[in-house]
């Protein structure tokens, strides 16, 4: 390109992020700071939001080296509940394998691990109350699991069979489930981030108790959604949770094209002046505490919360995603804040409440327990073999009543099945 | 400079099989060749070449500078190309789905359609924005969507759609040349074959499509210039994308004559060809994927009954997909295949 730089001024030079490894490359993380735990100070619910604003640049931990909780954000957690912890976040990764597992069998055409970010989406679960709501991305299914949702109906939903509440027509995962206070997703990006606000809005108009929470990439918090979600929240002080679970890597960009070269994503917060915590996603314990501090203030009209929960996507984006072309391979394996898992487990074991031996043996129950599951779901059909809900099932629900046009369209469709399928009987 | 017909040149051009993937991955490699301006953008675009590859490459060869990575925020890929294209560059960003562009609406519509309107000529907005749209691949409401009749609806917006890999091709170095926004969506059930919608018989790649073979170097097919398919006299099939394949394969086991229009742009749309055509043969099948009410069918229908009503010896078929979101489960019973097709061609045979 010709330069049109006038006189002796400087050619302007574009800068383009570059993320610092690529595949093939050894990795060194001693670029991330992490701050010892314990060491972050804990200001009271109540506070001005700028009191926070330190943490949006810090980190809040929890567990230490040696694999105690320590410091003002320790939740002090009882034993049982540690172990719910740990076996919801197991289950959770013991049902993604399996079921991406089941889309490699080509038992559905899509699926979404959220390997290495369990902690990120159970904790916060466990934090709330069963009934406020979550609006979350597509990454969340340890929230479903954490609230008891049946495996069964998700693995319905994932095979879009006739069992499926969604009636086959959303992409797997994009579950719904209003009795267990969880949005439906929508599959485009952060388009929930404002809908938490109405919600959380909608809650304080009528004087209710219940608050907000809601869950983005860090790399779609680039869209305006995210924008129009903080001022709104900001605004009206809206009872809402953010939570931005920066997992560094928004399919093949790193977090570098979310603005992560220049600042933190808590410290979006700063700008809007609203409360911010940056906390240790793979610590279950620190993203506990982090959420209850913010529901606890939201509750008591103390407004909202930003959350970066600073992990890592352990896996590809998706099945259809394939990370060894775009990102070193060394990454998981170095990743210098653990697995969130793991990091539990010995929490407990360094309590004397757990052991290896418990660990396996919960590792295997909770894989038969996904085996029955799935066995229980196939019954009603997998992806692709027929038993799908029943054609004049698509029509419904694009509307409260079916319109005229859409009910010739709907003997159309089970006209043209007659006649592809003669012998063809509607179950 | 867009030619009429292919230059004698073009014709002894050596070629090669390209996929549609392909097709575009060298057009836009010959247009960043030759023109310093082009810059290529999008979400996972650049390091990674896309998520359907169509840019694989491009950013070793022509530099980060040229073909980058973008946040993700539609509204910022195209308005960032606006304002580009107010600079002097050509922008070529990607909306990695169709059904991920309305964020960047309102910068199309508002902005990019109306910036040589409203300056008098002033500030143009050269950009092409390229998108994979349309179904069948088990892409859900998400991943599937058709929205064409969204932009053919906006004053200042051309909509152009390939059907071939010789035709991506030539129609997207066009687009990138034109001096007014171009809409490009790439019908991504056809990047690696051309599927007849028979979807439970096995697929073809492109390499056994007479349409595969692409000339190598530099060439444009004007915008606005529709494609006989196939000449006949039955009636006219007037179809773009996935649909041109979907109808010629119906009507081929159908045994029908018909004479089958690729639209290949809709705005500027070649209504020379498409009114010839009806004179002729007297019915007309007008076929898309995309959901029927106020679908680009619409447009075409009232346009034929307006210029070719006294021609017409039958009512105009129009057979599209319902309208309802594209459900995943079902979407073969969504899709407009060979059952819907066959029955509108019985019904125009009949008439």
């Amino acid at each position: 390109m010709t330069s049109n730089a006038r006189g002796n001024l400087p050619p302007l030079s574009l800068h383009v992020p570059e993320p610092k490894f690529r595949p093939g490359d050894a990795v060194d993380y001693s670029h991330i700071a992490i701050p010892a735990a314990g060491a972050q100070a804990r200001p009271d619910e109540g506070c001005v939001a700028a009191e926070t604003h330190p943490l949006c640049l810090d980190m809040v931990r929890v567990l230490d080296e040696d694999h105690r909780a320590i410091g003002p954000w320790d939740p002090k957690l009882d034993a049982d509940t540690l172990r719910r912890m740990l076996r919801t976040m197991a289950l959770t990764r013991a049902f993604d394998d399996r079921m991406y597992r089941g889309q490699r069998q080509g038992k559905t055409s899509f699926y979404m691990k959220c390997t290495g970010e369990e902690a990120t989406s159970v904790a916060p679960a466990m934090a709330l109350a069963d009934d406020d709501m979550v609006f979350p991305s597509y990454r969340q299914q340890g929230i479903l699991i954490s609230r008891g949702y049946p495996l069964v109906e998700m693995v319905n939903q994932i095979y879009s069979n006739r069992a499926d509440k969604l009636k086959g027509r959303q992409l797997p995962i994009m579950y719904s489930a209003r009795d267990y206070s969880f949005f439906t997703i929508s599959g485009n990006l952060a388009t929930q981030y404002p809908q938490a606000v109405g919600w959380a809005m909608a809650s304080a108009i009528k004087g209710d108790s219940r608050i907000a929470a809601t869950w983005i990439g860090e790399g779609s918090t680039a869209e305006g959604d995210f924008h129009a979600a903080m001022t709104f929240a900001a605004v009206y002080n809206a009872p809402v949770i953010f939570n931005v679970v920066n997992n560094q890597w928004a399919i093949s960009s790193f977090s570098g094209f979310a603005g992560a070269e220049r600042t933190t994503f808590a410290a979006r917060a700063i700008g809007y002046g609203i409360a911010g915590i940056r906390v240790d996603g793979n610590d279950p314990l620190a993203v506990y505490a982090a959420t209850r501090w913010a529901a606890d203030r939201a509750r008591s009209n103390g407004g909202p919360t930003l959350i970066e929960h600073f992990t890592y996507r352990a896996e590809g984006h998706s099945t259809s995603d394939d990370p060894g072309q775009y990102r070193s391979a060394q990454e998981r394996e170095e990743w210098p804040l653990g697995d969130p898992i793991m990091r539990l487990k010995r929490h407990l074991i360094a309590l004397g409440e757990w052991s290896d031996e418990q660990h396996d043996a919960m590792d295997r129950e909770l894989m038969d327990h996904v085996k029955a599951a799935t066995k229980e779901a196939e019954k009603n059909g997998i992806l692709g073999h027929g038993l799908h809900h029943p054609f004049h099932t698509m029509f419904e629900d694009v509307f409260e009543e079916l319109p005229w046009h859409l009910k010739e369209q709907s003997e159309q469709a089970i006209r043209e099945r007659r006649i592809k399928w003669p012998e063809w009987k509607e179950s | 400079m867009i030619v009429e017909e292919a230059p004698v040149s073009l014709q002894d051009a050596p070629t090669r099989r390209l996929n549609m993937i392909e097709a575009i991955n060298d057009a836009l490699d010959i247009m960043m060749t030759r023109d310093p301006n082009i810059v290529v953008m999008g979400e996972d675009v650049g390091y990674f070449g896309g998520v359907f590859r169509a840019t694989a490459g491009l950013q070793k060869k022509h530099g980060k500078t040229r073909v980058f990575d973008t946040p993700i925020s539609e509204c910022g890929i195209i308005g960032v190309a606006v304002g580009m294209g107010a600079y002097g560059l050509r922008p070529v960003p990607e909306i990695q789905f169709a059904d991920y562009i309305y964020p960047g609406l309102d910068q199309l519509v508002s902005e990019a359609a109306r910036l040589r309107y409203r300056s008098a000529g002033e500030f143009i907005a050269p950009l092409t924005v390229r998108s994979p749209f349309g179904g069948g691949i088990f892409g859900g409401q998400t991943h599937s969507q058709s929205p064409e009749a969204l932009f053919t609806h906006v004053s200042g917006i051309k909509t152009v759609i390939p059907s071939t890999p010789h035709d991506a091709k030539g129609l997207l170095i066009a687009a990138i040349e034109d001096n007014d926004p171009v809409i490009f969506f790439e019908p991504k059930r056809i990047y690696n074959g051309p599927f007849n919608g028979y979807y439970d018989k096995p697929v073809e790649p492109w390499a056994k499509h007479d349409d595969s073979v692409v000339p190598d170097g530099y060439y444009s097919i004007p915008l606005g210039k529709a494609r006989i398919v196939r000449p006949g006299q039955a009636f006219t099939v007037l179809a773009y994308g996935t649909m041109v394949h979907v109808a010629a394969a119906v009507c081929a086991e159908k045994g029908v004559d018909a004479e089958i229009i690729d639209l290949r742009s809709l705005v500027p749309l070649d209504i020379e060809t498409v009114e010839k055509s009806v004179e002729k043969t007297g019915k007309c099948l007008i076929v898309h994927e995309a959901t029927r009410t106020c679908g680009f069918g619409a447009e075409l229908s009232a346009l034929v009954q307006e210029r070719c009503f006294y021609h017409l010896e039958a009512p105009i078929e129009r057979v599209t997909g319902f309208d309802t979101p594209y459900p995943h489960s079902l979407e073969w019973a969504y899709f407009p295949g060979p059952v819907r097709i066959g029955e509108a061609i019985d019904r125009l045979t009949k008439a």
